[in-house]
């Protein structure tokens, strides 16, 4: 007897039909993420790629170089920029996740008169205009005098209060989300210990917080990183940070410079969230 | 029973605790718990018990009344300065730390020297049989291991009380007996006063030297099992506690008591005029196939249902006033003779089996 005609056709396919949740096997699906990738990124690979070009301007590919990496590393100006963005970025992310954490517990442990109000206006700065807070901040280092002339770090101390008032309030959220999940228990288990309430601050909260602080502080970071608006309004006249420097030297033309800085900017930013992301995972594998 | 219970390690007077839109969860307690002790509180699920052992930890603060623990005022007394240690219902075993970062850390937070440390937490690890188990995390423990961590984190602190609020009710059957009578055999090794919550009345006999019956925030009775079993006070004692004929009835003050649907009976000792509860246990409840003689409260019923259960077996049946009585009957031979459904019996129990209980 020979076997029915489809019965063959499946054993010449070798691999059984996608079932119906391995998405990742269809055509149309796999198809879609490519394009997907291309479009996210395609400009970034570009970017990097034309970094280590050999040509003054950054149509054709004229051969491997690294001197524009080294002409970026001898650009005083866009190192001052460079290391500018650095310390607002450490100092800014180092207060507001203080600040957010501490918010975050605020309002999770405590209930207070307009606590709503008060979580609401704490939420503000995520979802107000970057233009509007800019401006305000603006105004508001004018009104007071904020002096701008001051010696380095100092020089930096408007643009890090603001970018401290933005960035908490990420912080704040993603911190309070995390302690939602606490269970309170452990809490009550620890002060029946002996452990006095700073003691269980250290002890059980904190752990439980770390993934949230992690998280939290990564995305103060980056956002302070590379903030354009907000620090173009606070910064004085002779402050320069990376993204203002970048816009200033872009504005005459894209040069494999400004490509190279940035690809050195993607990388920083890239070690840090796989650290950051390793961190998550080992905490979390201990949790397990 | 233990032998050194003259001396009240707590004493709870007038303990009252309402939560802001809930009814009382603890109503005017009063307790006294003795050093040395084994002791339960019984109750259904909502009654309190937990409210209650978490006032004793410091947890809750009670709105009226006072506890000494110790003959110390607790009054403003914060959990960690307590001499008391809880054991979780669902043991909040800190996650984050291991088996020993856990079982040292009540030792830990109050500066005890790290020689001393060790030397405690091998002894917990051995008394609760953890030993091997001591760099595991909590999430590579069973259920049963990680209620242990639980014991000895609490027991290593050395509490006057330790108190374990439903610490099995999260255990299969098997493992839940094996732990039941290990808790017991522990409590006998260290000494140390247990305080326990259950909602099992069979774990509660089992283990305890005295019980506490709860009901809506208020203790109905305190009594070693034995007594709780035989003479309960009140007609919800009477019902919570193990399987029991109820009946309602009128006392008439001079040693008769009318039992609606049963008719007038004759109870032992007296009791004042008045509405009363009147019970008997099913297996004092004999089966005659004529009257019995005098001395037997007997009524003449028509068998209606038997339950095999092994052991024993349950006959129901219905007397001719129509109440419906239910007689244990021990299945003492394998052809032990019983009565089939729809025969005539007789249903008795001897008159001082029959408890008279407060409505
Ligand atoms: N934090 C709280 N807020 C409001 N009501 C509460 C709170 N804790 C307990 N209650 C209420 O108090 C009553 C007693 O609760 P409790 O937890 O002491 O009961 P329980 O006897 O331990 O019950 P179970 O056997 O189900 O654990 C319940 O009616 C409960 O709803
Ligand atoms: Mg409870």
């Amino acid at each position: 007897m020979r076997a029915p005609p489809q019965h063959r056709l499946r054993r010449l396919r070798r691999r059984p039909p996608p079932g119906p949740l391995d998405y990742g096997r269809h055509l149309w699906m796999r198809l879609t993420m490519l394009a997907t990738f291309v479009f996210l990124y395609a400009p970034i690979i570009t970017l990097v790629a034309f970094s280590f070009n050999d040509s003054r301007r950054n149509v054709v590919w004229r051969g491997f170089t690294v001197k524009y990496y080294l002409k970026a590393w001898h650009n005083d100006g866009l190192i001052e920029a460079f290391t500018n963005s650095l310390t607002i970025a450490v100092i800014s992310t180092a207060v507001s996740t203080v600040i957010g954490a501490m918010v975050a517990l605020q309002l999770w442990r405590f209930r207070f008169p307009f606590k709503g109000a008060y979580e609401g206006g704490m939420a503000l700065p995520i979802v107000i205009p970057e233009i509007c807070m800019g401006v305000a901040m603006l105004a508001f280092f004018s009104r007071t005098y904020w002096p701008t002339d001051l010696i380095w770090p100092f020089n930096l101390s408007a643009i890090i209060i603001a970018h401290i008032s933005f960035s908490f309030p990420f912080v704040a959220v993603v911190v309070r989300a995390r302690l939602a999940s606490f269970n309170r228990e452990f809490e009550e288990a620890a002060k029946d210990l002996g452990a006095s309430e700073w003691r269980v601050l250290r002890d059980v909260l904190l752990p439980h917080m770390a993934p949230g602080l992690v998280a939290g502080a990564l995305l103060a970071f980056t956002l302070s990183l590379d903030d354009f608006v907000i620090t173009f309004f606070t910064s004085g006249p002779d402050t320069v940070t990376f993204p203002v420097k970048i816009y200033s030297m872009v504005r005459f033309s894209v040069t494999p410079e400004v490509n190279a800085a940035s690809a050195v900017l993607i990388a920083i930013t890239l070690a840090l969230t796989a650290t950051a992301m390793f961190l998550q995972n080992r905490a979390g594998q201990k949790m397990r | 029973m233990n032998n050194a219970m003259n001396n009240a390690i707590v004493q709870v007077r007038g303990a009252v605790k309402t939560f802001a839109g809930v009814a009382t969860a603890v109503d005017h307690v009063s307790l006294d718990i003795f050093e040395g002790e084994f002791f339960a509180l019984l109750g259904p699920s909502g009654c309190g018990k937990t409210t209650f052992m978490r006032m004793l930890a410091g947890l809750e603060i009670p709105d009226r009344g006072e506890i000494l623990i110790d003959g110390r005022d607790m009054t403003g007394v914060p959990p960690n300065r307590r001499p008391v240690n809880m054991v979780f219902q669902s043991y909040a075993v800190f996650p984050h730390m291991s088996v020993l970062a856990n079982i040292a850390y009540g030792l830990k937070v109050t500066g005890v020297g790290a020689a001393d440390i060790r030397r405690r937490v091998d002894e917990a690890l051995q008394l609760v049989q953890l030993g091997g188990l001591e760099q595991r995390m909590p999430a590579q423990l069973s259920g049963g291991q990680l209620q242990r961590v639980a014991l000895a984190r609490a027991l290593v602190k050395r509490p006057r009380v330790l108190l374990l609020d439903e610490p099995l009710s999260a255990l299969d059957a098997k493992l839940r007996e094996a732990m039941q009578l290990e808790l017991v055999k522990l409590q006998h090794a260290v000494g140390i006063t247990f305080i326990i919550v259950t909602h099992d009345q069979q774990e509660a006999l089992s283990m305890a030297d005295r019980i506490a019956v709860m009901e809506k925030g208020k203790v109905r009775q305190v009594a070693p099992p034995a007594e709780l079993y035989e003479y309960p006070r009140s007609y919800f004692v009477a019902d919570f506690i193990g399987k029991m004929n109820l009946f309602h009835g009128r006392a008439s003050g001079d040693g008769a008591v009318a039992v609606e649907q049963l008719g007038e009976i004759k109870i032992p000792g007296n009791s004042s005029a008045g509405r009363v509860g009147i019970a008997v246990r099913p297996e004092k409840v004999k089966l005659f196939r004529d009257a019995p003689r005098p001395g037997f409260t007997a009524f003449k019923s028509t068998v209606d249902n038997i339950a095999y259960h092994g052991s024993e077996s349950y006959v129901f049946a219905t007397t001719e006033s129509g109440a419906a009585i239910a007689a244990t009957v021990q299945n003492e031979s394998r052809d032990s003779k019983l009565p089939a459904v729809g025969d005539s019996i007789w249903c008795g129990w001897r008159a001082e089996d029959t408890l008279v209980l407060e409505e």
